[in-house]
């Protein structure tokens, strides 16, 4: 495609009407087969399980499917082609989730017998490489942010902020503010996780509502803070691709109560290289690794929210940090006021080396670069949506100025043809695109967010808008048409009303066994 | 079986306010109303929202009432309606609307549709309270109760969806009384009037990350065990209409008067449907604190539906002791619009303006602004 007439996808995507793995079982039909153990082997070692204690030998054996390997595979690879993953769509209307190319040089150096043959128990001195990579990653990330010290164990994002909320608890308890420092604010558009974290925790938290230029109001911070303040958590810019420049001046109030400031900055794409969380008075924050740093983030996987903390709370950090004593690289457990392990070992390897290769192969200007770029997309996007896709808007038109996302709405296109967002995206499908909505709490009407990061040409970029268009063209001509979609996909609708039926939804196999009779 | 959709229309709602009456309450005002020539539009907006249900002609049972209040619409849209009882005048009046609703209960209709304004609203909140579950075409001039859709299209969208038991979540909605008299003086005086049981669809799409979002009525319970926790013995505590401030009583086993102002201490009640001489007298000398919810869709927190809590009591109780609680969807409904007041006492209004932190949920706050 050479920049001259943009096509519109002649797209089906496979159907298998694949059943769960759990229903694919069949009793003694296995996918490897263990050979018997010899006797003198077993005279040797015993029955390998008799060693165990009385109590930990299982009655029953496991209820896992029970299957060939062939099906196993053919099971996946279908589930596969029913899919529109990051790597086989022009995955910008994920917004939210920073669906970035994740090198696949990175993924082969992960894939090494370097590192996947090494194991957490050995010796310090047998894995001076790993550990070499993990504290320089450290170093990496300190330049990046300001902060004096990171952890990379949090295995997620809401992980890392349940870090941050264990921290900045652990650090009042010591003054003995415990008890009295009970209250977290947060803003109502950051990331959910940040009011949800503390309330798990059991704070209470304090939302601040966006203000007409979707950004929080200074006096409404003012009214929030108070001697009860344990701590500001905010991510900037929001989901709205809005940053909000007065940073400083809300971290300064929050400090002037005795409150904490954690910055999360999950989604770095934006202002990377570009804005240090110290600069802005954080006293710790967050990157996720599986967003920004090379790795996929989808389904809560194997994931690091690095956690980073300035000079004052680096007692706090969990066991063990990686160090180096000029020599050597060790592992330290001596950290005084250590809120403990959040996880076992020292992080998910795999995705603290992707993120430690693909800074070293952009260096200090080529992450600038990644910042740019992604604004740049971003706002091309916008402007193209605002020009050109009748019924979308911004949320908070006043504020034009947009970081690596935004948040826009389908209000319009609703009013006039009863289409709605949710429609729009059922359809996009039809032409192998992925919008998706994620759009807590829910203060925007019709919503879609549209995140196009640095990843992505203008050919792509207006491949996905071309499309976007005719949709919603279509929806102004024929509205049922877009509201009945999708038509090329495997599911065609989805009934939600089952999901708010606790006696419905089940999120396990186990759990879908038990309610079903009921459904019968 | 089919399910059984009712239809009333008050083909003469929304007459004045074509040629800028406030309203028809009242034969004199409808009189006027036709003087000045206004036409009836009930009619179209109803044939807007049974588009949305056409699609549904064969699966559901429609029934409705003679000519202007319902069958032309229904027929026109394509329905074969079951039409049931009869006119008994030239023009229809607020006796038709109740004699219909009535009959659609006895019926058993699965949902009421109805075409009108508030008027319409108390009329059939008259008829049968709470026995059907129902919803509003906004047609007429001044739709402030909470019973109606925001336009007819979503009227009928929304109708469609509960009709095909897609939409489980029911609630009771405000209806408001608005004196028509001082209304038409520019003047706007409101008062909760009942409750109608609404359906509800909550915004949200499978696959995002958020879970699914939380009842209407769960909401109102976490906000009553918040604010149940944190009473203390030394306030006297005055509770403002509202289905979320009552469902407080509701958790403290209370009597209460869902329209009116009670007042509690110690967890029992002192008093209740209290007017501002009652209230006043009990909180004499007393520490005190008001907890109120915003009615309607406007997001008025204290002079509408609530006059009994006074500026007089307002200024006793101080700023500081004002607890008001809202729902997440409710404060989301208003789409970032500032709370709003109107004590009829300007200087206190201003004083009441600024931040607050609003009950949202259990250790929750929202802070949201009150302005004027
Ligand atoms: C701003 C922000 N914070 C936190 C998170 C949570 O990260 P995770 O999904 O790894 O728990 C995300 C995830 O997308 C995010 O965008």
């Amino acid at each position: 495609m050479k920049g001259g007439k943009i096509k519109i996808r002649d797209f089906h995507e496979a159907k298998w009407d694949e059943p769960i793995i759990f229903e694919l079982s069949r009793k003694g039909e296995r996918g490897i087969l263990v050979p018997e153990v010899e006797k003198e082997i077993e005279e040797a070692v015993g029955d390998g399980i008799s060693v165990l204690p009385e109590h930990m030998i299982r009655k029953e054996y496991p209820a896992l499917p029970e299957i060939a390997q062939v099906r196993v595979l053919r099971h996946f690879l279908r589930l596969s082609q029913e899919t529109l993953g990051a790597t086989i769509n022009i995955d910008i209307g994920q917004g939210t989730c920073t669906m970035k190319y994740n090198p696949i040089i990175n993924e082969i150096l992960a894939k090494s017998p370097e590192v996947t043959e090494i194991h957490p128990l050995q010796d310090e001195d047998t894995v001076q490489g790993a550990l070499e990579i993990i504290y320089k990653l450290d170093l990496f990330l300190r330049e990046i942010s300001g902060f004096s010290k990171f952890t990379f164990q949090p295995g997620g994002g809401s992980h890392a902020i349940f870090t941050i909320i264990s921290i900045i608890e652990a650090y009042h308890r010591l003054n003995g503010e415990g008890e009295k420092r009970n209250e977290i604010i947060t803003t109502l558009l950051s990331h959910p996780s940040n009011a949800a974290a503390p309330a798990v925790k059991g704070y209470k938290v304090i939302n601040l509502y966006p203000e007409e230029d979707g950004r929080p109001d200074i006096e409404a911070l003012k009214e929030a803070v108070s001697e009860h303040t344990a701590g500001f958590i905010v991510t900037n810019p929001e989901d709205t691709g809005i940053f909000n420049p007065r940073i400083k001046e809300f971290t300064d109030i929050v400090h002037e109560v005795g409150g904490i400031c954690a910055y999360d900055q999950a989604n770095a794409n934006g202002i990377i290289g570009i804005v240090r969380a110290v600069d802005c008075g954080f006293d710790l924050g967050f990157f996720n690794l599986h967003k920004t740093f090379s790795s996929p983030h989808g389904c809560g996987g194997p994931a690091v929210g690095a956690v980073g903390v300035t000079e004052r709370l680096k007692d706090f950090l969990p066991v063990p940090t990686v160090e180096f004593d000029g020599k050597k690289y060790y592992l330290n457990y001596d950290i005084p006021h250590s809120i403990g392990k959040v996880r076992e070992f020292y992080g998910v390897f795999p995705v603290i080396l992707r993120a430690y290769a693909w800074i070293r192969s952009l260096g200090a200007e080529g992450i600038k670069e990644v910042a740019r770029v992604a604004v740049l997309n971003n706002n091309y996007v916008m402007r193209k949506i605002l020009e050109e896709v009748k019924g979308a808007s911004i949320s908070f038109p006043k504020t034009r100025h947009r970081l690596e996302q935004v948040r826009y709405s389908f209000e319009k296109l609703k009013k006039d043809t009863g289409v709605t967002s949710e429609d729009v995206i059922r359809r996009m499908a039809d032409f192998g695109f992925h919008l998706w909505t994620s759009h807590h709490p829910w203060i925007i009407p019709e919503p879609f967010t549209i995140e196009p990061t640095e990843s992505y040409s203008k050919d792509d970029l207006d491949e996905y808008l071309t499309t976007l268009k005719k949709v919603v063209e279509e929806a102004y001509r024929d509205p049922e048409k877009v509201k009945n979609a999708p038509y090329n996909c495997p599911i065609h609708n989805i009934d939600h009303e089952p999901l708010e039926d606790p006696d419905k939804w089940a999120i396990t196999w186990r759990a879908y066994l038990k309610k079903h009779k009921k459904w019968e | 079986m089919k399910r059984k959709l009712g239809l009333i229309i008050n083909p003469i709602a929304g007459m004045g306010g074509r040629v800028g009456l406030k309203g028809t309450d009242g034969p004199e005002a409808l009189k006027r109303a036709i003087e000045l020539g206004a036409q009836p539009w009930a009619e179209d907006r109803t044939r807007e929202a049974l588009r949305k249900l056409s699609h549904l002609r064969d699966e559901i049972e429609l029934v409705t009432y003679p000519g202007s209040m319902g069958e032309n619409a229904a027929i026109s849209c394509g329905f074969s309606p079951i039409v049931i009882g009869e006119l008994r005048g030239e023009r229809t009046t607020a006796e038709d609307t109740k004699r219909a609703a009535r009959e659609m209960r006895d019926l058993d209709v699965d949902l009421l549709l109805f075409a009108g304004g508030d008027g319409t609203a108390r009329d059939i909140c008259d008829a049968i309270g709470q026995d059907l579950v129902v919803l509003g075409i906004p047609a007429g001039v001044k739709v402030y109760s909470a019973v109606f859709a925001i336009n007819p299209l979503y009227a009928g969208e929304l109708a469609a969806l509960y009709l095909k038991g897609r939409v489980s979540e029911i609630i009771e909605a405000e209806v408001l009384d608005i004196d028509e008299e001082a209304f038409r003086k520019g003047k706007l005086s409101i008062k909760l009037y009942g409750y109608l049981r609404i359906p509800v669809k909550r915004e949200y799409i499978s696959g995002a990350k958020s879970p699914t979002p939380i009842s209407e009525k769960y909401n109102q319970e976490e906000i009553a065990i918040d604010i149940i926790e944190q009473m203390s013995d030394e306030y006297y505590y005055i509770i403002g209409p509202g289905t979320t401030t009552k469902t407080i009583m509701k958790k403290l086993n209370l009597d209460y008067n869902p329209l009116g102002v009670d007042i509690i201490h110690n967890r029992k009640l002192i008093g209740k449907d209290l007017n501002e001489k009652q209230i006043l007298e009990i909180i004499n000398n007393k520490k005190a604190k008001i907890i109120v919810t915003p009615i309607g869709g406007q997001g008025y927190v204290f002079g509408r539906g609530n006059q009994q809590i006074s500026p007089t009591i307002i200024r006793y109780v101080g700023r500081t002791n004002i607890i008001i609680v809202a729902t997440r969807r409710k404060l989301n409904s208003l789409h970032g619009r500032p709370l709003l007041v109107d004590t009829g006492d300007e200087e206190l209004d201003e004083q009441l303006k600024g931040y607050y932190k609003i009950i949202t949920g259990y250790h929750e706050r929202i802070v949201y602004r009150i302005s004027r």
